[in-house]
C-alpha cells in the first residue's frame, strides 16, 4: 500500500497588482490557480510547464517560502498553512529545497562546512564535534571529498557547487526534497552526474522528491509521475510513461511535440503552437489554453475545465474528454 | 565546387591576463558553405561563443586578441581589415543573434526607430523606403500587426516576439552569414519550435548561411546539416549531422549524446562523462579530453593528437588517436 506523504487541495497563489498614487489594489496575479494533486511516500513527481506557469511559485508555497492566497498543503499528516512560523520551521527540518542556481544559492563568504553546518545549528541537531563529523561524511555521499570542507563556494565548479547545495538540503535527514529547476544552469555532461546522484540519494536514504524542471526529457528520466502546469492551472497528471505515450490534453500533446528531439533521422511532423502565453494578471475565461487550443470548442470560451480521472491514474482538465 | 560563404583557418584567439597566455579558441579551421547551415555545439568555456565573436572581430581587446589564423569572408580575409570597413561587413554581409532577446534591444527606442537605424547605416533611401522595409521585415519574421509593432517598445513584446524582432534586424540588410548565437536558450520550447521553423525557412527562402551555436543537441539534429563539436577551444570531431548522431567516432561526443535523457525511451540510468569541464588553458600538453576519456592511454597524455579523417567520402574528422590508422591525420 502506498502511502500519501503530501497532499494538496485547492491551492492558490494571487500575487496583487497595485497602481495609482495611493497603490490601490487594481488586480491579481493568479500566478497558482486552484491546484490539488498528492505525492507518495518514496516517488519522484516531475511538475514541468513554461516560464510563468507557477511551478516555482507551487514549490515555495509548499514550504511556506511564499503563502498560500488560499488552500492546504497536508504533509505527513500535519496541515502546513495554518501552522505557526516557529512550528514551521520545525517542519522544514523535514521538508528541504534544492534551488536552481548553485552560483546564488550559497553563500560566498562561508566555507562549505559552515553553509553545511547550519541547517544542523538551525535544529539543534548535534555537538560542534557530531556536526563537523556529519558534514564530512554529507560530502564524501554526495561525490565530494572531505577536504573540501575548508573552501569557498567560488572555488568549485558550477556541478559541485550543485552538489554542496544537495548536500545541504541531506543534512537534517529531510523526507521530501523539492528540487526546482536543479539541473537546468549545469552543463550536459555535469546535468546527467547530477540527476544519477539525485537517483542514487533517493534509494539510499528512501526520499521523495518533487522535481521541477522545464526540460520534458530530464522530468521523464527521474519522475515517477507528472504535472503540467499551464498558465497556474495544472491540466494533467500522471505516471510518466503515461504521459510521455500517450498524452490527453491538447497542451501536453503540444509541449511534448515542439521539444527537439537529438536525432536527425527522426523528422517529426510537428504541430507549432502559435502566438504566446497570455498573461496570468487577465487569463483567458474558461479553459485558459483555449486562444491556442486546436481543439477549442465553445463550451472551453466560457467554462473553465476542472482536473478528472479520465483513466484509471490519468487527470485531464480538458472539456474534450468529458463523459 | 563552390567557394564557401566563410572559412576560418588556423583561427586561435587568446585572452591575455596576469597569469599569462589563455587560448580560448586553439587553432580551429571550418568552413560554412552557401545555405548552409552549420552547427558548433560544445559546452561552456568551449570556445564556441569566443569563435563566432572572433568572425564578427567584437572580441573585447584587450584582454582578448586574435593571435593568428584567417578569417575568409566570400574571399576577404578579416582579421588584419580595419574597423571602418568592419563595420561595412557587419549587418551587410555578417549578422549577428545573441541568447538574450531582452537584453539586445535599446530599452528606450521603439522597435522601428532600432530597425530603421540599422537599415540606415547600410543602405541608401529616404525615410519612407526604410519603413517600408523595417515593416516587410516584421512580417518576413511572421509578427502579426507588424505596423503596430514598429511603434511599441520592447518591453511591450513577449521574448519569442523580441527574438524575431532580432532575427528581423539581423536580416534586414541581406547578409550573406548569419551567426547565431544560441539564439533558443532563453525561450520556452514551444517558443523556441517557433523560432527553429522559421530559421529554417528564412535559409531556404534567402539562401542565407546559418552558422547555429547551440549546447542543446536536439536543436542541432533539428536545424543543422553539418556539426563541429568543440571541446576545451579545440574543434574534437567534424562531420555531417546525420554522422555526428549515428556514427560518432569522438569519446566526447559519443559521451555527451548519451548523456542527454532522451524524451521517447527511457534509460534506467544516463551516462555520465566524470569530471568537469577544464577551464580555459589549464590543459597544455595531450588531448584535452584525456582526463575525463575512458579509453585514455599513455599517448594522449603526452601528444596532442591531430584531426584523423575517418572516411574519405563523407569529410568526417575526428581529434583523437584511436583513429590513427597511419597517415589518415591532417596536420591542422
Amino acid at each position: 500500500m502506498t502511502e500519501v506523504l503530501l497532499e494538496v487541495e485547492k491551492l492558490k497563489k494571487y500575487f496583487p497588482i497595485t497602481g495609482g498614487v495611493l497603490g490601490k489594489k487594481t488586480g491579481d496575479v493568479k500566478a497558482v490557480d486552484d491546484i490539488s494533486f498528492f505525492v507518495n511516500k518514496g516517488e519522484t513527481l516531475g511538475l514541468v510547464g513554461e516560464s510563468g506557469c507557477g511551478k516555482s511559485t507551487t514549490g515555495r508555497m509548499l514550504m511556506r517560502l511564499i503563502e498560500p492566497t488560499e488552500g492546504k498543503v497536508v504533509f505527513d499528516g500535519k496541515e502546513l498553512t495554518s501552522l505557526s512560523e516557529s512550528d514551521m520551521r520545525k517542519i522544514r527540518k523535514d521538508v528541504q529545497m534544492v534551488f536552481q542556481d548553485p552560483f546564488a544559492s550559497l553563500n560566498p563568504r562561508h566555507t562549505v562546512e559552515k553553509i553545511l553546518e547550519e541547517p544542523l545549528i538551525v535544529h539543534g541537531i548535534g555537538n560542534k564535534q557530531e556536526r563537523r563529523r556529519k558534514v564530512r561524511e554529507m560530502l564524501e555521499v554526495v561525490g565530494l571529498s572531505s577536504y573540501h570542507a575548508k573552501r569557498y563556494p567560488h572555488q568549485f565548479s558550477g556541478g559541485q557547487r550543485q552538489r554542496i547545495g544537495i548536500a545541504r538540503a541531506l543534512m537534517t535527514k529531510p523526507k521530501l526534497i523539492i528540487a526546482d529547476e536543479p539541473v537546468s544552469a549545469l552543463d550536459v555532461s555535469i546535468q546527467s552526474q547530477v540527476l544519477n546522484l539525485l537517483e542514487d540519494l533517493q534509494n539510499e536514504f528512501g526520499l521523495t522528491y518533487i522535481f521541477i524542471a522545464h526540460d520534458l526529457g530530464v522530468v521523464k528520466h527521474i519522475s515517477d509521475r507528472v504535472g503540467v502546469m499551464y498558465l497556474g492551472r495544472l491540466v494533467e497528471i500522471t505516471t510518466s510513461s503515461q504521459l510521455y505515450e500517450k498524452p490527453l490534453h491538447p497542451y501536453t500533446q503540444a509541449l511534448l511535440g515542439a521539444v527537439p528531439i537529438p536525432d536527425p533521422t527522426v523528422k517529426v511532423n510537428r504541430e507549432i503552437l502559435t502566438g504566446d502565453l497570455p498573461s496570468p494578471a487577465n487569463p483567458p475565461k474558461g479553459c485558459a489554453f483555449h486562444t491556442r487550443c486546436k481543439a477549442c470548442m465553445e463550451i472551453c470560451q466560457t467554462d473553465r475545465p476542472v482536473l478528472e480521472e479520465i483513466e484509471p491514474g490519468h487527470y485531464a482538465a480538458c472539456h474534450l474528454y468529458k463523459k | 565546387m563552390q567557394a564557401p560563404v566563410l572559412d576560418v583557418k588556423k583561427l586561435k584567439t587568446s585572452f591575455f591576463s596576469d597569469d599569462g597566455e589563455i587560448p580560448a579558441v586553439d587553432d580551429i579551421s571550418f568552413s560554412v558553405k552557401k545555405g548552409e547551415i552549420l552547427g558548433i555545439v560544445g559546452e561552456s568555456g568551449c570556445g564556441k561563443s569566443v569563435t563566432s565573436l572572433s568572425i564578427m572581430k567584437l572580441v573585447p581587446q584587450p584582454p582578448g586578441k586574435i593571435v593568428s589564423g584567417e578569417i575568409l569572408l566570400n574571399g576577404e580575409n578579416l582579421v588584419p581589415v580595419s574597423e571602418r570597413r568592419m563595420r561595412q561587413i557587419r549587418g551587410n554581409e555578417i549578422a549577428m543573434i545573441f541568447q538574450e532577446p531582452m537584453t539586445s534591444l535599446n530599452p528606450l527606442f521603439k522597435i522601428g526607430e532600432q530597425l530603421i537605424e540599422a537599415i540606415k547605416i547600410h543602405k541608401k533611401g529616404n525615410k519612407k523606403e526604410f519603413e517600408k522595409q523595417a515593416v516587410d521585415m516584421l512580417k518576413l519574421v511572421g509578427l502579426p500587426r507588424a505596423e503596430g509593432i514598429m511603434n511599441e517598445y520592447p518591453h511591450q513584446l513577449s521574448g519569442g516576439m523580441r527574438q524575431r524582432v532580432m532575427i528581423a534586424m539581423a536580416l534586414s540588410c541581406g547578409p550573406k552569414l548569419l551567426i547565431a548565437d544560441e539564439p533558443t536558450t532563453a525561450l520556452d520550447v514551444t517558443i523556441q519550435a517557433q523560432i527553429l521553423a522559421l530559421m529554417k525557412s528564412l535559409n531556404e527562402k534567402l539562401d542565407t548561411s546559418i552558422v547555429m551555436i547551440t549546447h542543446d543537441l536536439g536543436v542541432v539534429a533539428d536545424i543543422c546539416q553539418r556539426v563541429i563539436v568543440m571541446y576545451a577551444g579545440k574543434v574534437v570531431e567534424e562531420a555531417s549531422v546525420l554522422d555526428i548522431f549515428k556514427n560518432p567516432k569522438h569519446p566526447y561526443t559519443m559521451g555527451l549524446l548519451q548523456s542527454v535523457p532522451d524524451i521517447r525511451n527511457k534509460q534506467d540510468r544516463l551516462y555520465s562523462i566524470p569530471g568537469n569541464v577544464p577551464k580555459p588553458g589549464s590543459i597544455t600538453t595531450g588531448c584535452r579530453f584525456a582526463a575525463r576519456c575512458e579509453f585514455v592511454h599513455d599517448r594522449c597524455l603526452a601528444d596532442d593528437p591531430p584531426l584523423y579523417a575517418v572516411e574519405e567520402a563523407g569529410h568526417h574528422t575526428v581529434r583523437c588517436f584511436l583513429h590513427d590508422t597511419g597517415g589518415n591525420g591532417h596536420h591542422d
